[in-house]
Order: C-alpha cells, then structure tokens, then sequence
C-alpha cells in the first residue's frame, strides 16, 4: 500500500535543493541561470494546454452553462410552448415545442450526469441544434410565420450551435490518453536533431530528468537501476517514490517503474529511433499513473495537471531545447512555475525576483 | 531602465522597469541605440493580437552595442556594434539548419499556444505577444538578446544607424518578398502597399533585376516616396481601378509577379474565430479583410507568382482558388529568415546600391514613442516610418 509521506518543504530545504542543483551545473543546463519562479511574481497562469487554449474558455464551466441553459429552455418550451412560438415567429405547433422541450431537459440532465467530461452529452446538443435549425428552416418555408422572428431566433441558435460545437470539440480534443481503471497512459513523441546515441545517453542519467521535466524536484541514483524520485506538489509539498529500470537496450530503450511504497504507481518508458533520411531521432515516450484515492490522489491530479499528455509533451520539448541548443530557453514573460508554464509581463525580472528564484526556483 | 510598455487598446507608457539580465549562457545584453516602431506594432497597439500582458515590452527592430556577453557566445565580446534580427532563432535545430530562421523549433517557449492556433509554431519574437513566447521587447534603453551568436550582425563603425537598422526586419522582409518572385529580366512586379515593407519590397525587386515595378495605396505620401525614392510607377486605388489599371499597363497579360504587401489586421483566438466563422459561413455573410490578396491573386499573369509578406493571424474566406488553381499561380510566404538575408544586404548597402534611411520621416526620444504610435496609426503628419533614440 502507499504510504503517504508528503512533507512541507521549508525554505531552507528548498535552497539546498537549488544549491546542489548548481554544483552540477557542469550539464549544458546551465544552473547559474535566473528564472522567476518564484510564485509572487505578478503572474497569470496559462496551465499549459488546458482546455480552451488562448481564449481561456474552460469547457467544463462552459458545458455546465449549457447544461442549465438546456434545462431552462427546455423547461419554458414545456410549460410555455406559445410564448416561445411567439418568439421564434411561428404560429401553432405547441406539440412540437412542447417536445423540443422534454428533449432539452434531457441534454441538460445528460450533461449533468456524464461527470467532469461531458463531451458526448454536448455533442447530442449540436445534433438537437441541428433539430432546431431545420424546424425553423420548415418555418422560413411556411407562409404563416414571421420571417423577421425566424431569422432573429435561427441567429440565435447558430450561435447557441456554434458554442455547442466549440465546447463539445475540447471536450473530446486532446486525449489520445487514455484513462482506464483509474489510471492514466499517455504516449507523446518528438523528433530532435541528435543521434540516438546522445539522446540515450543523457536520459540514461535520470539526475538529468529534472532539467527538462519541470515537476520533477529530484531524481537521485541510489544503486545499480534503482533511483528515488522527488516530486512537486502544490504548496509546497512534494510526493516521493523509488523507481526501478526494467529493461535497458542502450541507443534504443530505457524502461522504468516504481516499486513498492511509492506515492503514486508508475511507469515510464523512452524509446530512441533515427528518424528517415537521417534526420534526427524520434523520441517516443509513454508514461502511466496509477493515483491513489483520496487526499494523495487529489495532490497528484493536480500534479500531473490536467491534461498530463500536455505535461509530457512539455518536457519532450525542454528535453529537445536542452539537446539542440544546450539548456531550456528561457523567456522573460514565460516562466516556469511548480511545474507549469506560467505567464507574466514580458520585462526583465527584478534583482529580489531574481533572487528568489535562484533560492526556490529552477529554470 | 526606460521602456515603452503596453497596456491596452492605443495605450503605451514608456516606463522604468528593471535593466534586463543574462538568463542563458547564449544570451548577450544590448545597449540600444537606434530603435523603431514597425507596421505590425499596431496590431498589437490597436488590439488586434491575443496573448498581450499588460507591462509588456514592445518592439523589435532595434540595434546598438553589446555591453554584456553570455559564457557560451563565442563569436561576440563586448563594445561589438550590432544589428538584432527580430527573429529569435537557435541555429541549431532542423529548420535553422535549412535557414528557415523564422521556423525555429526550440525559441517559443509558448510554442503549444501557437500549435493550438496554427497547427505548428514559429519561432519566438521579440516584444510580440505571449504567441511568440513573451519576450521582452526592444524600444526600451537595453534589451537582452536570446541566441546572440546568431541573432546579431555586426555593422562596421562609421556606418550611421540609420543606413543599417532596417537589416533587423523590414529591409530583409521587402527584400524577401522580392526574392520569392523570382524575378527575370524584364519582368514587371506589383507591390500591393507602400507602407515602409512595400518600399523595401520596390527597391529590392529592381535590385534583383525588374524592369518595371508598380506600387499600389492610397495615402498619397506613400505613393510620392514609391516614386520619387524607390523609382515605381505608382497606383492610388481609391481613384483608379487596380485590376483595369494593371492590365491596361501590361497589355492585358498582367504583372509576372504580385507582392502582398499589406496582410490583414491579427485577431481572435481559435474557438472565437471558428464560432464566428461558422456563423458567417452559415448566415452566407463575408468579411472583406483580404482584399489585398484577392486582388493580388486576380491580378497575377497566368503561371505567375503571388509573394505573401504581409501578415496575416488567422481565418480568410472568399479565396479566390478557381483563379489560383486553373491559371497555374505559385504563392509563396512567410515571415522573413533575417539571417539568411543581412549580411549580402549590409554589402549591398556599403557598396552604396541602397540607402535604406529613405523611409524615415519621423526620429523621436522613447519617451514619445506613445506619441509616435498614435501618428503612426492614424497616418497623421504623412508618418510612414518612425525612429526612437533612446
């Protein structure tokens, strides 16, 4: 069973950390680099990935919107099926309303019920759109409605659809990871302008793992394919495990997984293939979390983040800034913190914003 | 330091904020002492472009003298006197290998928000949203300069800043889009605005061997400086009809190569662009922004090349690809690989064949860079291009 060892990291601990981390800064992730992670910093987060990309529309709040604004409408059209004729300038067909209705209290209650990814349930509101736009198509065609009203109430649901067709789509969008059994498999690949040898090579070291993956603390090699991993946690905290290598083919594969006790189950594994016409290597990596229930669950979903495959693909690109140009490449409105990518004005961090990050942060 | 910052529709303050850092051991810290606002500033300063953090630093043309070096630029040292190409680029990966520099795999460090909006990201850039990776611009009295190995050029003292600033974008994005048209002799190029890109644009086009070059606007400064300083038969098309125009000039074949030189104002995010452009498509309604390249395409002379460089963010509808396909067009684009250009145009510019300060009309301390910005917008005081010394 796992046992939970989660531990506030006081700050001095945070300093050794940042301290050892510059004594080996004979890596080409250059430690003496300043970054502002520090989390006072004026930021704003864009988790990296999250649903909604620039705009910032979180799909789930959205599909909950249209959930009750289903149950509303729905609601309406069966009890006032007139009203809304009236509205939508048609005449009559208070049956078909009143139908239309009991069909939108379904999507609502079908949205509500489906969980925090009701993607499937929104998609049923797009085909019900669809429902709506030819009713009133019909209506348009009809000599007893009023044009006017029918025009205003097709714009309306068009753009009732469009949202529908939005949240749906980022509801379904991203995850070629699958979540089966409470587990989590995600699979991403990167293509780097390297030879398998040197790519393999410094993967291999895991003390390296932590410079391009960024909610790692530390990775410390502690026998022959045995390492303990440090990670971060929100707060401060930080979620522990011990880790073994399964299978190690050199220039190909390196497969891990944690042993017993760990915070959370793991596996990992990289593969390295020369890519076609020599261009560079594939770098293909697949991970799985196996989160514990309660209170550690919670710390790592939110340590995985919530798309973990976008947590993945972030790393694979450090590991490729790393390899390519010889450290992460550094911004100063994008900075990195606990983990995430996170924004803040793009102007040179001050002298205290540098210093804490060197004392707390990683670049 | 002194920055000009933005913090909103048409509202830039030039403020202190902290004197920039070495963050990498490739980066090198610029003293700047020539810097300038571009066209596609205004995107940015009229609102047009998402990703914007109130603070942030603009600009991206810009040069002046390395004061501090980072450990691992070997080919610079302190007190060199630079040009910074806007393009951030590592010279490392694939595309930077190919000279494709503004295609940099590794310098967006927001490439996933550029992947959700293009497919792929480009390169990261200076002063320029968070799109391309949040970095600090350049109108401001220092600025760091990521990859300095390979995004500065040194310019030989005695060379006035004014004759080489232009090599960090708009001299090399004119030039560019000359290239791309492949021109041969006696060919007849036409250039779809004459802001200060479509003159480099004019200029270059006679560089590589043009015969006869056309330049099309409708602000009559722009069109007297295509004539008089880049030597174009000019246009104005809110008097006269481009297409019967051209063909008339042409003999009804039409220019062997059309250069877009306007692009189309940036906006909106990719759920509110594709939601508006369902609706749009739906409601059969249309928008006329690309109408520079549409006419460019109609334009063209069967066979012919259409040479994108003006900037465009997202969405167009209405593309005329009947025209486009049956009559066998070529387009070519992108924003443009500085590096692969300045150095032969630095030569160019010392053997006296260009002199690229033509387009300045306007020089000012940064402290009235929020005053340069709101002339250059409403294109009062015939401004077509403005010079800050910080």
């Amino acid at each position: 069973m796992a046992t939970a060892t989660k531990k506030q990291a006081q700050g001095g601990q945070r300093q050794g950390n940042a301290g050892q981390q510059s004594a080996q800064s004979s890596s080409p992730d250059s430690r003496q680099t300043g970054q502002t992670t520090d989390g006072t910093l004026p930021a704003i987060r864009h988790h990296a990935g999250q649903s909604g990309g620039l705009m910032n529309i979180n799909a789930e709040q959205l599909a909950r919107g249209l959930g009750w604004f289903s149950i509303g409408l729905g609601l309406a059209e069966l009890l006032a099926p007139r009203g809304i004729a009236k509205v939508a300038g048609v005449r009559g067909h208070t049956g078909l309303i009143r139908l239309f209705g009991l069909r939108e209290i379904f999507h609502g209650i079908g949205i509500f019920s489906q969980g925090r990814r009701p993607a499937a349930a929104v998609w049923a509101r797009v085909a019900g759109d669809a429902l709506d736009l030819a009713a009133l198509g019909g209506a348009f065609a009809s000599p007893r409605s009023d044009k006017a009203r029918v025009a205003f109430a097709t714009a309306n649901v068009l753009a009732v659809t469009a949202l529908d067709v939005i949240c749906a789509q980022q509801l379904s969008s991203g995850n070629s990871d699958s979540t089966a059994g409470g587990g989590t498999t995600v699979r991403k690949s990167l293509i780097i302008n390297r030879s398998p040898e040197e790519l393999y090579s410094y993967w291999r070291n895991f003390e390296n793992l932590p410079r391009f993956m960024h909610h790692l603390e530390s990775v410390r090699v502690t026998g022959e394919g045995r390492s303990h991993w440090v990670a971060k946690a929100p707060a401060g905290s930080s979620v522990e495990w011990d880790a073994e290598i399964v299978e190690d083919r050199p220039n190909e594969l390196i497969s891990w997984r944690s042993l017993e006790g760990a915070d959370v189950d793991n596996s990992g594994s990289v593969r390295f293939e020369t890519a076609p016409g020599g261009r560079g290597t594939i770098v293909r990596v697949e991970m799985q979390y196996n989160p514990p229930g309660g209170v550690i669950g919670a710390v790592v979903a939110k340590l995985f983040g919530e798309e973990p495959g976008q947590q993945a693909q972030e790393s694979l690109r450090c590991f490729k800034q790393v390899m390519e140009t010889g450290e992460v490449v550094l911004s100063e409105g994008t900075v990195w913190d606990n983990g995430y990518l996170t924004q803040r004005p793009a102007q040179p961090p001050s002298g205290a914003e540098l210093g804490a990050a060197r004392a707390g942060g990683r670049a | 330091m002194r920055a000009n910052c933005w913090y909103g529709k048409q509202d830039v303050r030039v403020e202190q904020v902290p004197d920039p850092k070495i963050l990498n051991r490739r980066d090198a810290i610029v003293k700047i002492t020539s810097t300038a606002i571009c066209g596609s500033d205004l995107h940015l300063y009229n609102g047009f472009m998402p990703t914007m953090q109130k603070g942030d630093i603009l600009g991206h043309e810009f040069m002046g003298e390395l004061v501090e070096v980072g450990p691992d630029v070997k080919n610079r040292k302190v007190g060199d006197r630079v040009v910074v190409s806007f393009p951030i680029s590592c010279g490392n990966c694939f595309f930077c290998q190919q000279q494709l520099f503004t295609l940099c795999e590794n310098s967006n460090p927001n490439a996933w928000m550029a992947e959700k909006m293009f497919g792929h990201s480009p390169c990261g850039i200076y002063g320029y949203s968070h799109l391309t990776g949040g970095y600090a611009g350049g109108q401001a009295e220092y600025a760091r300069v990521p990859f300095a190995d390979v995004g500065t050029l040194k310019v030989p003292e005695g060379m006035p800043d004014e004759q080489v600033l232009f090599l960090s974008d708009i001299f090399p994005t004119g030039y560019m889009g000359a290239e791309m048209c492949d021109i041969k002799q006696g060919d007849t190029i036409a250039v779809w605005g004459c802001g200060p890109v479509g003159q480099f644009a004019i200029a270059s086009a006679y560089l590589l061997g043009a015969e006869r070059v056309i330049g099309i606007d409708r602000f009559p400064e722009r069109l007297t400086m295509a004539r008089e300083k880049a030597k174009a038969e000019t246009i104005n098309y809110e008097e006269t009809n481009v297409y019967d125009a051209l063909m008339e000039m042409t003999g009804g074949r039409g220019p062997d190569a059309c250069i877009d030189a306007v692009g189309l104002e940036a906006h909106g995010g990719h759920g509110i662009v594709y939601a508006y452009d369902r609706a749009k498509q739906a409601l059969m309604s249309e928008t006329d922004r690309p109408i520079a390249l549409r006419e460019a395409i109609m334009c063209c002379r069967n066979g012919g090349t259409v040479s994108v460089i003006g900037v465009y963010g997202g969405l167009i509808d209405k593309f005329p690809m009947g025209s486009f396909m049956n009559r066998s067009l070529t387009m070519k684009t992108g924003q443009c690989h500085v590096q692969r250009y300045w150095g032969q145009l630095l030569e160019r510019i010392e053997r006296g064949e260009i002199d690229p300060s033509f387009v300045i009309t306007h020089r000012m301390g940064l402290e009235d860079a929020p005053h340069g910005f709101d002339i250059f917008t409403n294109k009062e005081d015939d401004c077509i291009k403005i010079v800050l010394k910080p």
